[in-house]
C-alpha cells in the first residue's frame, strides 16, 4: 500500500486510453452498428410490406379465379345451349332438304314416266302404222286411193 | 523460487508481492512500479489495438466474427450506460465506460494466469526477479483510475451546473437550503466526495489482491508435499474458475460505478 509516482503514470495512461476510445473506437463502430440497425429495421419493414402485398395478391388471385370459374361455367352453359340449338336447326334443315330432294325425285320420276309413256305410245303408233301399211299394201287400189288423196288435197286447198 | 536461498512462506509471499521499482527522483513518492506500468500498458495496447483493428474494418453489413465479438462488448456496455446515463452518452460516457471495462477486465484477468509459472518465465526468460503481473493488485492502478474518474466527476459537475450550481449543491443538498444546515451539508458532501474514490478503488484492489493471496496460499500448500500438491491443484483450479466470475464482476462493478458517478455529476438535485 504505497502510493507513488506509479499512480500518476497510470492516470496518464488511463486518460490516453479513454481519449483513444472516445476518438477512434467508439464513433466508427457505433456508426456501423446504427447503420446495421437501420438496415435491419428497413428490411423488417420491407418484409412486413411484402407479406401484406402477398396477402392482397393472393386475395386478388382467388377473386380472379372465382370470377374465371363463374365465367367458364356461364360459357359452358351457353355453349351447350347453342349446341342444342345448332343440332335442332340442323335437324330441321336436313328434314327440309330431304323433303325437297324427295319432291324433286318424285317430279323426275313422274317426268320420266310421262316421257316413257309418250315414247311407248309413239312406238305403238308406229307399229300400228307399219302393220296397217303392210295390210294396206296388199289391198291397195292405187287409182281409188289416188282419187281419194286427190279429194283430200282438194279439201285442203 | 530458484533464486531464493531459503524458501519460507514469508519469503515466497514477499517475493510475489514485491514490485520492480525504479527511483525517478529523490523522495519516497518518486518511485515507479515498472511491472505495473509495463503490464497494464501492454494489456491496454493489446486490447485497444485489437479493438481498433477490428473497428477500422467495421462494416454495417454482415459483421465478421471479430467484429461481432467487439460489438457484443460495445453493446453490452452501451446498454448499461443507457440505463444509467440520461444524455448523449456517445460523446464521452459510453466510450469511457468501455475503456474502463475492457482495461480493468484485462488487468484483472492476469490474476487467472498461474502465478508461479509466470514468475518462472519472468525470472528465466526476462531475467526479472521481482515482477507482479496483475496491475490491479497495485493500489496505485486502482487509485489512478478512481481518482481520474473523481476528477471527471468534478469536471462534469462544473461543466453542467457551473461553479455556482456546484457550490449550491455542495452547501444546500441533501438536507436543505437553511444556512444553519450549510455546514452539515458541506460535511456530508465532503465525506461523500472522499468516500467515492476510496470505495471505488479499494473495492477493486481488495478483491483482486485477496484473490492473488488465495492463489499464493494454495501455492504454498502445494509446496508441502504430494497431498498438499493434490489438494492445492484441485482448489487452485476451483478458485481460478470462481475467479473468472470475480474478475468479470469487479470489472463490471468498476465500470458501473464510473458511469453512476459521472451520471450523478450530470444531474442536479
Amino acid at each position: 500500500m504505497n502510493i507513488n509516482f506509479t499512480l500518476i503514470s497510470q492516470a496518464i495512461a488511463f486518460s490516453i486510453f479513454i481519449w483513444f476510445t472516445v476518438k477512434y473506437v467508439w464513433p466508427p463502430l457505433l456508426r456501423a452498428i446504427e447503420d446495421r440497425q437501420k438496415m435491419i429495421a428497413d428490411g423488417l419493414a420491407a418484409g412486413e410490406r411484402g407479406r401484406h402485398e402477398l396477402e392482397l395478391a393472393s386475395q386478388r388471385s382467388s377473386d380472379v379465379i372465382k370470377e374465371a370459374k363463374q365465367r367458364a361455367a356461364e360459357i359452358v352453359l351457353q355453349a351447350e345451349k347453342r349446341a342444342t340449338e345448332i343440332i335442332e336447326e340442323a335437324k330441321n334443315t336436313a328434314k327440309e332438304e330431304g323433303e325437297r330432294i324427295v319432291a324433286g325425285a318424285k317430279a323426275d320420276i313422274e317426268h320420266e314416266m310421262f316421257s316413257a309413256k309418250e315414247t311407248l305410245r309413239q312406238h305403238v303408233a308406229e307399229l300400228a302404222i307399219a302393220g296397217a301399211t303392210k295390210i294396206l299394201r296388199r289391198e291397195v287400189d292405187l287409182k281409188a286411193h289416188a282419187d281419194m288423196l286427190a279429194t283430200i288435197e282438194e279439201d285442203f286447198k | 523460487m530458484a533464486s531464493s536461498t531459503e524458501l519460507t512462506p514469508t519469503s515466497y509471499i514477499d517475493h510475489h508481492l514485491t514490485n520492480l521499482t525504479v527511483q525517478v527522483k529523490d523522495g519516497a513518492f518518486w518511485v515507479l512500479h515498472v511491472d505495473t506500468i509495463v503490464t497494464s500498458m501492454i494489456l491496454g495496447f493489446i486490447s485497444f489495438g485489437f479493438i481498433w483493428l477490428v473497428v477500422r474494418k467495421a462494416t454495417s453489413g454482415v459483421p465478421s466474427k471479430w467484429q461481432a465479438f467487439v460489438e457484443l462488448a460495445v453493446e453490452f456496455v452501451d446498454n448499461e450506460v443507457k440505463n444509467t446515463f440520461h444524455g448523449n452518452r456517445h460523446v464521452f460516457v459510453a466510450p469511457t465506460a468501455l475503456t474502463v471495462f475492457v482495461w480493468v477486465l484485462m488487468m484483472n484477468a492476469m490474476d487467472i494466469l498461474p502465478i508461479d509459472i509466470l514468475a518462472w518465465v519472468y525470472e528465466h526468460v526476462f531475467g526479472l526477479h521481482n515482477w507482479r503481473s496483475v496491475p490491479t493488485t497495485d493500489v496505485n492502478t486502482t487509485f489512478a483510475l478512481a481518482l481520474s474518474i473523481w476528477f471527471l466527476m468534478i469536471f462534469f459537475s462544473l461543466k453542467v451546473k457551473g461553479f455556482g450550481g456546484w457550490m449550491h449543491e455542495l452547501f444546500c443538498t441533501p438536507f436543505g437550503k437553511n444556512p444553519l444546515l450549510w455546514v452539515l451539508n458541506l460535511l456530508f458532501n465532503f465525506i461523500e466526495y472522499v468516500s467515492k474514490p476510496l470505495s471505488h478503488s479499494l473495492r477493486l484492489f481488495g478483491n483482486i489482491y485477496a484473490g492473488e493471496i488465495i492463489f499464493l496460499l494454495l501455492g504454498m500448500w502445494a509446496a508441502t508435499g504430494v497431498t498438499g500438491a493434490f489438494f492445492g491443484a484441485i482448489l487452485g483450479a476451483g478458485w481460478a474458475i470462481f475467479h473468472i466470475l470475480i474478475v468479470t464482476l469487479q470489472a463490471f462493478i468498476f465500470m458501473m460505478l464510473t458511469v453512476v458517478y459521472i451520471s450523478m455529476a450530470h444531474e442536479s438535485h
